[in-house]
């Protein structure tokens, strides 16, 4: 592998011509006099602020309320280019769900040879508690965020899987809603497929999940940890925009065959819980004892049919980064057919020849820890200084398994308003994919936005922003 | 609906409440500060405002000399004090903002501007800021609420469970600040009628926004006796006790029709309205205005409790 910094895809530009999609866009930003520019960011701020999307960080000082930088330089792909997401990003939901089956009954895929044993079932992730257990319709992860980055027209990778409860999608949402609000010109202009279906299409999965012991119109609820988790806003947001109850732990309790929410009106039952909080905290008699947030006795009622948990206990096996490389091997052994979108070339530290490839590279990739998130733990080699390459390398040696390695991707980069004007800035894109009854993805995504100049950790929590995202009609 | 959110919406209207009765005392305190000293002097008067709220002792424990710009402190800005605006509106949009999806946006986003306009008043240089602007602006803001609230809010049992909270808290209020008035400043039934009385007595009205509801209702001068008409037995002053009450049993009987089944707290909140529609003034007199007062807050506090059992801590009687 070269170690020359390969050429940055600009997704406005060819060369100095730019590019059809984009050709409104650039015009809009031309026209726009500075001052109306930096009113429009405030304004936009406001309207975060005042509907209140923030991402609350608690126990690092200052606001506990912050908002997540929001760029107002749209990201927009073409219908062609969706067209092969959505149809890759499906095929992708649908062998992870296949796959999640499988590990959890008869295990084929691991009979067949196609993937290490152990990589399954030493996972931490790997739930023994539901061996044997199927969901309604099979489904084990029904809200699938995949992190698809891109390096060229038509070359996008598929750089994580998110089975478990991947957030953001509100972003995606509200980015639209304050762009339309804000630009309602550049709407007429374009042709953009709305992505406003989502709630209807999140309520239509979940209901089509219920368990057959339900009778009727199934009662979703979404079950957060509380007011004090990042995600927070989003719970409540989406609760709202489907028209079902937000509970915690303490709303719920479990008597005889069924888990109950405590109302006005006395206990009424709940068929389906879309929960935002880890396997570990769901049910303390099952798992962490020391869990407040949780409902005792759940994973009994979901396993005699009871309640049905999204995602279910266990979906996490599917996402963590070291499963991640055999997800192109699911798709061709449960689905017979070949992936549509590529995996990102991965080293497997628990290799033991890769692992050496790795040590010996590592000033040229990324390496990141197998079950990390966020952005944390990882090693950006063309970035960091020789001590801590160092340093990585004895924790790498410490403990392979923990570690796998990627190229440093030329991720595409997307015009960003900087105070001198625009600038490229590199993007990420997870869209939304729901699994239930039928496989449905909205067209967008949440595209994040590595605001610092030549930074590729798009993560919020790291100084990543959001921007609206753009899919065109054909 | 969750029991929780009932709490919650409960809790939000009573904060709100409470912040809008500890801006009205800041308001007429302020005010009667700038009267000449015919009764012990301003200090008093201060004192008598921060007895209305029960926090006197924090307060002296805390600044120690009640002048007025410490006082505006504490009642306002204060997030030691639990009944300061401060404390009142963040607890009030802390509720909300946790059953957000039980509030229409206008009451959300008005909410969220109070307390967003609250920090930016923080940041401000408190020289800037004038007594009447703050009062002025926490009228303001809870009106906005509460006229958000009440349109556009479905009139579900989530709206019957902010107007208990409301009327609940109201009745509270009100029930202390008359007894303050009377039991504090004259604590011997032989000063009503003085002429030292009067201008208290007035002050007592302005802090209901009550003196043109007075002249409206009653002719001739201020008695104790027109005064404990008004503010306890008058139906048509929309912080009397007997209105307040007579709220909670409309809310509360809205719930019963609407879940088919009444419970414990509509019989309590009834039998206090009852006893409210055949007490006379002279009955509070004999019985002693002081005592009755401290009956009613019991028994308003016994409602409270019986509400917060049958709907809003989730496991059915």
């Amino acid at each position: 592998m070269s170690v020359n910094e390969p050429a940055i895809f600009n997704e406005m530009m060819s060369g100095t011509d730019v590019r059809s999609p984009y050709r409104s866009l650039e015009q809009w930003h031309r026209s726009m006099p500075r001052e109306l520019r930096s009113l429009k960011q405030s304004e936009a701020e406001a309207l975060f602020r005042r509907v209140g999307i923030t991402f609350a960080v608690y126990g690092e000082g200052g606001d506990p309320e912050r908002l997540i930088p929001f760029d107002m330089f749209p990201r927009v792909l073409t219908a062609e280019e969706w067209r092969k997401m959505d149809r890759g990003i499906k095929q992708r939901a649908a062998a992870l769900n296949a796959f999640l089956c499988d590990v959890y009954d008869r295990r084929e895929i691991i009979r067949a040879g196609r993937i290490p044993e152990h990589l399954v079932t030493n996972n931490d992730a790997y739930e023994k508690a539901v061996v044997g257990f199927r969901p309604p319709r099979g489904v084990f992860s029904h809200i699938v965020g995949i992190d698809l980055v891109r390096t060229g027209p038509d070359q996008f990778y598929v750089l994580e899987d998110n089975c478990r409860t991947p957030s953001g999608v509100s972003y995606m949402l509200q980015n639209r809603e304050i762009m339309m609000r804000m630009f309602p010109q550049l709407f007429l202009e374009n042709r953009i497929r709305p992505v406003d279906g989502y709630a209807g299409a999140l309520k239509k999965t979940l209901a089509s999940v219920a368990p057959a012991k339900c009778m009727g119109e199934p009662n979703v609820v979404i079950l957060t940890p509380g007011q004090f988790n990042s995600a927070y806003y989003e719970h409540s947001f989406l609760a709202d925009l489907m028209g079902v109850e937000l509970v915690e732990g303490q709303d719920l309790f479990v008597e005889g065959d069924f888990v109950w929410m405590k109302t006005t009106e006395g206990p009424k039952k709940v068929d389906v819980i879309y929960r935002r909080l880890d396997d570990a905290f769901i049910d303390p008699l099952c798992f962490r004892p020391d869990s407040m947030l949780g409902v005792p006795g759940l994973m009994n009622v979901y396993r005699s049919g009871g309640v049905t948990i999204c995602s279910a206990p266990g979906a996490g096996v599917a996402d963590d980064k070291a499963i991640y490389t055999y997800v192109p091997e699911m798709i061709r052994f449960y689905l017979g057919e070949e992936p549509i979108l590529e995996n990102v070339p991965t080293w497997q530290c628990a290799r033991k020849d890769e692992c050496k490839y790795v040590l010996e590279h590592l000033s040229e990739l990324v390496v990141k820890e197998v079950h990390g998130s966020g952005g944390y733990g990882m090693l950006v080699g063309p970035k960091a200084d020789k001590s801590t390459i160092e340093a990585f390398a004895a924790k790498i040696r410490d403990n392979p398994d923990n570690y796998i390695a990627q190229p440093t991707l030329a991720l595409s980069a997307c015009p960003t308003f900087v105070d001198e004007g625009i600038a490229p800035r590199h993007v990420d894109l997870r869209p939304y994919c729901l699994v239930g009854e039928t496989i449905e993805l909205v067209p967008g995504g949440l595209t994040r936005v590595a605001l610092t100049e030549g930074s590729l950790v798009v993560n919020s929590s790291q100084g990543g922003g959001v921007k609206d995202t753009w899919v065109l009609a054909e | 609906m969750l029991s929780r959110t009932a709490d919650h919406l409960y809790w939000m209207a009573r904060y709100l409440e409470r912040a809008e009765t500890t801006g009205r005392l800041l308001s007429v305190g302020a005010r009667n500060a700038l009267l000449p000293d015919i009764s012990g002097g301003y200090r008093n008067d201060w004192e008598a405002v921060l007895q209305a709220k029960g926090s006197l002792d924090l307060f002296q424990e805390k600044y120690g000399d009640a002048n007025q710009r410490n006082i505006e402190t504490f009642l306002f800005f204060d997030a030691d004090n639990p009944a300061s605006v401060l404390s009142c509106i963040n607890a009030a949009r802390e509720n909300a903002r946790v059953v957000r999806t039980a509030l229409t946006s206008p009451v959300w986003d008005a909410l969220n501007t109070a307390y967003q306009e609250l920090r930016q008043f923080q940041r401000t240089e408190r020289s800037k800021l004038s007594v009447n602007d703050l009062t002025d602006w926490t009228m303001r803001a809870c009106h906005l609420v509460r006229g958000c609230i009440s349109a556009t809010q479905l009139r579900n049992d989530g709206y019957d469970f902010m107007g208990i909270g409301t009327s609940i808290e109201r009745s509270d209020n009100t029930a202390r600040l008359i007894d303050v008035k009377y039991y504090v400043l004259l604590p011997s039934v032989s000063y009503v009628g003085s002429g030292l009385d009067q201008s208290q007595w007035a002050l007592l009205l302005q802090s209901m926004t009550a003196q043109r509801a007075f002249n409206w209702s009653y002719t001739g001068e201020i008695t104790a006796a027109k005064i404990t008409d008004l503010l306890i037995l008058n139906r048509k002053f929309p912080r009397s006790l007997q209105s307040c009450v007579q709220w909670t049993c409309d809310h509360l009987d809205n719930i019963a029709e609407n879940y088919s089944a009444a419970t414990s707290a509509q019989e309590v909140a009834h039998q206090l309205l009852d006893e409210l529609n055949r007490v006379t003034v002279d009955d509070i007199f004999d019985e002693g205005l002081h005592e009755f007062l401290a009956r009613f807050m019991a028994r308003n506090a016994r409602l409270a409790n019986t509400v917060h059992d049958a709907y809003l801590r989730g496991i059915p009687a």
